[in-house]
């Protein structure tokens, strides 16, 4: 699992620094920006915008402009700001995988990541992954596959899939284990999601589905 | 026995006949198309997409978050509580104490006296116990506020280990010492006579780990107010229990609390009732007069919500030379933590095998440690542990192959219910066919490895001893364009429930099951549904939405036979119509007195258990692992389980099932364990990290589910029995047995971590 961040670290440029963040923070140009988009604002009243920064977030393809505090996660901005809570959160310390997301094509731990470190990076969330009203062919074989029991981690379960496969299209079984094991799954769904990982390998290298 | 939570013998003649027909209801099923079928969850697209809304997804208008300030101590009196500091926060909404009005709430009641505990109270038996609340603005701001909250505690000593608890001078965690109860006994027959004629026994001692649920979505609520009506939506396997509970606590109607929970995240007994937090939500909700939303940390689910408690087990066994089993003996000790629980079960005990001589001995202790709860089959993985252990020892010692020796002992009749017959055994099936199909013989003769990975198989049984309880209503109402929705109060848990019910549904009326919407898990608009736990969801609710569907049923097939002149026998429901003899198929939007009519309603209820039987599901599992002699790495290389649940209602969602307790019982044997400092009293390891459940990794690369139906018509008139828990009863002790095939080590304890397993090695290689 350490390993997997690691890397998924390093293939994500561009992250804020402490430094740099602590930086933006202080910049004496923050204060008006936020004053011009308080009303903006999605959230709920607040009783101080201070500390907030302004965030440009693209998700899903859609892009976002709104105040965040610096502390605030990925996951936080995703579910509590911006409505998507399709992105579960578990474990809010990097542990379970449920609130998977792809930053740049890349899975990545969305509770793990402060919002101000993926601006200029593409998020997908599991929201993305229907185009049309039609299901992504990893969640076609979830479903195929009865590939959960619960469903609460299977959105990050979906993610970490979607991510194994653009990297890998064909996949060994021990490649799938690998790939997925920083997805825990406390139902123990794990047989039926190595099987529809392996459905969706094969519909997608048979063409035709995404 | 309590563990059996049955009266024994019921009098009276059985007035079932043998197909399972109950005055007012339908025989059970011969064959079935869409029940049976590896039909795809009706609410896939939505687990799927992320569109699925948990409570935890809620967000209200005006909603405020809130969060608890735990006692930090594992026992402590609160002396003094100053909120003022972060009554004056940013963004707080209101501090709740003990001492604020409405709170002073009883917990733990018991008859004749006062409560055992109170919604706060100063009295902290371990650390984690409530002390306060804040709601705020946001849950930063929640946070923060406790972090702002001066108390004063007394420190106590306390104990740390069921052990030390009845030690002389030990600290008292309630008035009147740390006994749980009088010691609990079962006994039948004659334990000394029945080992003095045995030909071999054998006695282990045995002990198992604190196991935590720890579900995915973590536990919590969203309580809102409307006058004097409260609306919950708490993520929890039995919305009627939460509501019953709620209502006494805040002194409500029942019919003024509302608990609804669409879907939940997973809670394997940790969600079957009433949390503090959602009493403490609602109370909030009420003082600010907003909508609060309340949800634990991860770290909190391991301190508060329920374990599986630790058990300290010793059972011998005797029998004769052929393998009849003469004795059984079971001598528990256990902990349900810091206030009554029953830890331990002897279930397996008096009833897994024909035995004529039992007795059972359970003790339960205080300690200061979070309270127990029921975790997937209570009792029963722990016991299985060590009775399957012991009896694989037995085979050993009577030189038989511990699968014979098992199917020498298959009862035909619950023997603690004072003989009533099964309506079905498959266990001898589950041993035999399982065997088979998992090469047992072969892969018990093969060669154990000579370098430092060695494999073996083992095997156990295993049965669950909870019929369920027969109380559950459902409506069906019918349109005329072939759609149908269901209401009932069942909670889908993530074991399929709303497919499966669908599924009977669609089995009656000629439906797709994907044409049936579900209204479920509200006890403000749906039937009354028993708790989904104690494997009993199915068998509880799935006779009674059959009965609701064929009473639609009925009245459909009395219309159409009006309005096409045909007697009702010759017609059958197919494909959303009405269809002849002939082939000739009148959907049912054509029949003019159903679109004059619709919806048809029917309404089911679910029937008695049958006199005078027991309707109880069994299993026997197979595990082959590797176990590396240099790391004490233990690897499950496959898995066979061998499931007579009756019918299986879905294969998807059955293998589902079976797989799924099997990954948990791998954990519980490999593992799992709460750890608490004895310095502290508090856990050290309340994380995934520290915490190790089971990841794709551990999970056996090679796994078979075989259902093992014995055509049982009288368990009810669906034909399944229990499913969810017998799956991981008997995992860890199969795995146990297989580790000592591979390298001769009897792991008594759990879990066997590489640490444990490189000790016992070394002791081994020392004793040659």
């Amino acid at each position: 699992m350490a390993k997997k961040n690691e890397r998924d670290t390093k293939r994500c440029h561009g992250g804020v620094t402490r430094r740099g963040f602590l930086a933006s923070v202080g910049a004496s140009t923050v204060g008006a920006v936020v004053a011009s988009r308080a009303a903006a604002a999605p959230a709920q009243q607040r009783e101080s915008l201070e500390g907030m920064v302004p965030c440009t977030l693209k998700i899903n393809g859609r892009h976002h402009s709104l105040l965040v505090e610096p502390r605030w996660s990925l996951l936080y901005v995703l579910r509590e700001e911006l409505g998507l809570t399709g992105t579960k959160q578990g474990c809010e310390r990097g542990e379970c995988g449920a609130c998977t997301v792809l930053v740049d094509g890349v899975a990545r731990y969305a509770c793990l990541t402060l919002a101000l470190e993926v601006q200029g990076h593409a998020v997908t969330t599991v929201e993305g992954l229907v185009v049309d009203g039609q299901l992504s062919a990893v969640q076609q074989a979830f479903v195929a596959e009865d590939a959960f029991q619960c469903g609460y981690c299977t959105p990050g379960q979906v993610m970490a899939a979607e991510a194994l496969l653009r990297a890998n299209p064909a996949p060994s079984d021990e490649e799938i284990r690998e790939g997925m094991s920083g997805n825990l799954c406390r139902c123990g769904a794990y047989d039926h999601i190595v099987k529809a990982v392996r459905r969706a390998a094969a519909a997608r290298r048979a063409g035709g589905a995404r | 026995m309590k563990a059996g939570g049955r009266s024994p013998a019921r009098e009276g003649v059985s007035e079932v006949a043998a197909n399972g027909a109950r005055e007012g209801h339908a025989a059970a099923w011969g064959t079935t198309t869409v029940v049976g079928a590896a039909v795809p969850r009706v609410d896939g697209w939505e687990r799927v997409t992320g569109t699925a809304v948990y409570p935890l997804d809620l967000q209200l208008p005006g909603m405020l978050y809130a969060a608890v300030l735990r006692c930090p101590h594992a026992h402590a009196r609160v002396q003094r509580i100053d909120t003022s500091r972060a009554e004056g926060m940013p963004g707080v909404r209101a501090v709740l104490t003990g001492a604020s009005p409405g709170a002073d709430v009883p917990w733990f009641p018991q008859r004749g006296k006062g409560p055992l505990s109170k919604l706060f109270d100063p009295h902290c038996r371990y650390a984690g116990e409530e002390v306060a609340a804040v709601a705020a603005t946001t849950v930063f701001q929640a946070r923060e506020a406790l972090a702002a909250i001066a108390v004063e505690y007394e420190v106590l000593p306390f104990v740390a280990e069921m052990e030390q608890a009845l030690l002389p001078g030990a600290p008292s965690i309630h008035e009147g010492g740390n006994r749980q109860n009088e010691t609990l006994r079962y006994q039948r027959g004659d334990v000394a006579k029945g080992f003095s004629e045995a030909d071999a026994v054998v006695e282990l001692s045995f002990q198992t780990a604190c196991e935590i649920h720890t579900p995915m979505e973590v536990h919590g609520s969203v309580a809102r107010w409307e006058g004097d009506t409260l609306t919950v939506w708490d993520t929890t396997q039995g919305v009627f229990a939460v509501r019953d509970a709620l209502a006494s606590a805040l002194g409500l109607p029942l019919a003024n609390v509302r608990v609804i929970c669409p879907y939940m995240g997973g809670g394997f007994g940790s969600k079957l009732g009433l949390n503090k937090h959602t009493v403490i939500a609602a109370l909030l909700a009420r003082a600010t007069a907003r909508p609060v939303k309340l949800f634990l940390s991860r770290e909190e689910t391991f301190l508060c919500v329920g374990n599986r408690p630790p058990t300290r087990l010793t059972i011998k066994a005797g029998a004769k030379k052929d393998g009849t089993l003469v004795a059984l003996e079971m001598k528990a000790l256990g902990t349900g933590g810091a206030y009554p629980y029953l830890p331990t079960s002897g279930y397996l005990v008096a009833d897994l095998y024909t035995c004529p001589n039992v007795a059972v001995e359970q003790d339960n202790v205080f300690i200061n440690a979070g309270p127990g709860r029921p975790f997937r089959a209570p009792g029963y993985p722990p016991c299985s542990w060590a009775l399957e252990q012991t009896i694989d020892a037995l085979a050993e010692k009577l030189g038989m192959d511990p699968v014979e020796l098992r199917l020498k002992n298959v009862p035909v009749v619950s023997q603690q219910r004072g003989g009533v017959p099964y309506t079905s055994t498959g266990l001898a099936d589950c041993l035999r066919r399982g065997a088979e199909a998992f090469s047992w013989q072969a892969a018990r003769g093969r060669a154990r490895g000579k370098g430092h990975l060695r494999r073996g198989v083992g095997v156990a049984a295993g049965m669950w001893g909870y019929d369920g309880e027969p109380r559950a209503t459902a409506f069906v109402s019918l349109f005329a364009d072939g759609s149908a929705i269901l209401n009932t109060g069942a909670s889908d848990i993530g074991t399929g429930t709303k497919t499966v019910l669908a599924q009977v549904v669609a089995e009656e009326l000629g439906i797709a099951p994907e044409s049936v919407r579900i209204e479920h898990a509200d006890t403000g608009t749906t039937q009354y549904a028993p708790a989904s736990g104690g494997s009993q969801t199915v068998v509880a609710n799935a006779p009674a939405v059959r009965a609701a569907a064929q009473e639609v049923r009925r009245e459909l097939l009395e219309m159409a036979a009006a309005e096409l002149g045909r007697p009702q026998t010759e017609l059958r429901l197919a494909g959303g119509a009405v269809v002849t003899p002939e082939g000739t198929v009148h959907p049912f939007g054509s029949l003019k007195a159903l679109v004059a009519r619709q919806p048809l309603v029917g309404v089911g209820r679910r029937h008695p258990h049958p006199e005078g039987k027991a309707a109880l599901p069994f299993v026997a599992q197979f595990a082959e692992v590797e176990v590396n002699t240099r790391t004490g790495e233990v690897r499950v290389l496959r898995m066979l389980g061998a499931q007579d649940s009756g019918r299986v209602m879905n294969q998807l969602t059955f293998e589902n099932q079976v797989f799924g307790g099997i990954v948990m019982g791998v954990g519980f044997a490999l593992t799992e364990a709460r750890v608490v400092d004895r310095q502290t009293g508090t856990v050290v390891n309340a994380n995934w990290h520290d915490y190790k459940i089971p990841t794709m990794k551990d999970c056996p690369p090679e796994l078979t589910c075989l259902p093992v139906d014995p055509q049982d018509r009288e368990c009810n008139t669906v034909g399944a029995k229990g499913l969810g828990e017998p799956a991981t009863i008997p995992t860890a002790a199969a795995i146990a047995n297989a580790v000592y095939h591979a390298v001769g080590i009897r792991v008594t304890t759990t879990p066997a971590s590489p640490v444990q397993m490189a000790a016992l090695l070394e002791r081994h290689r020392q004793e040659g």
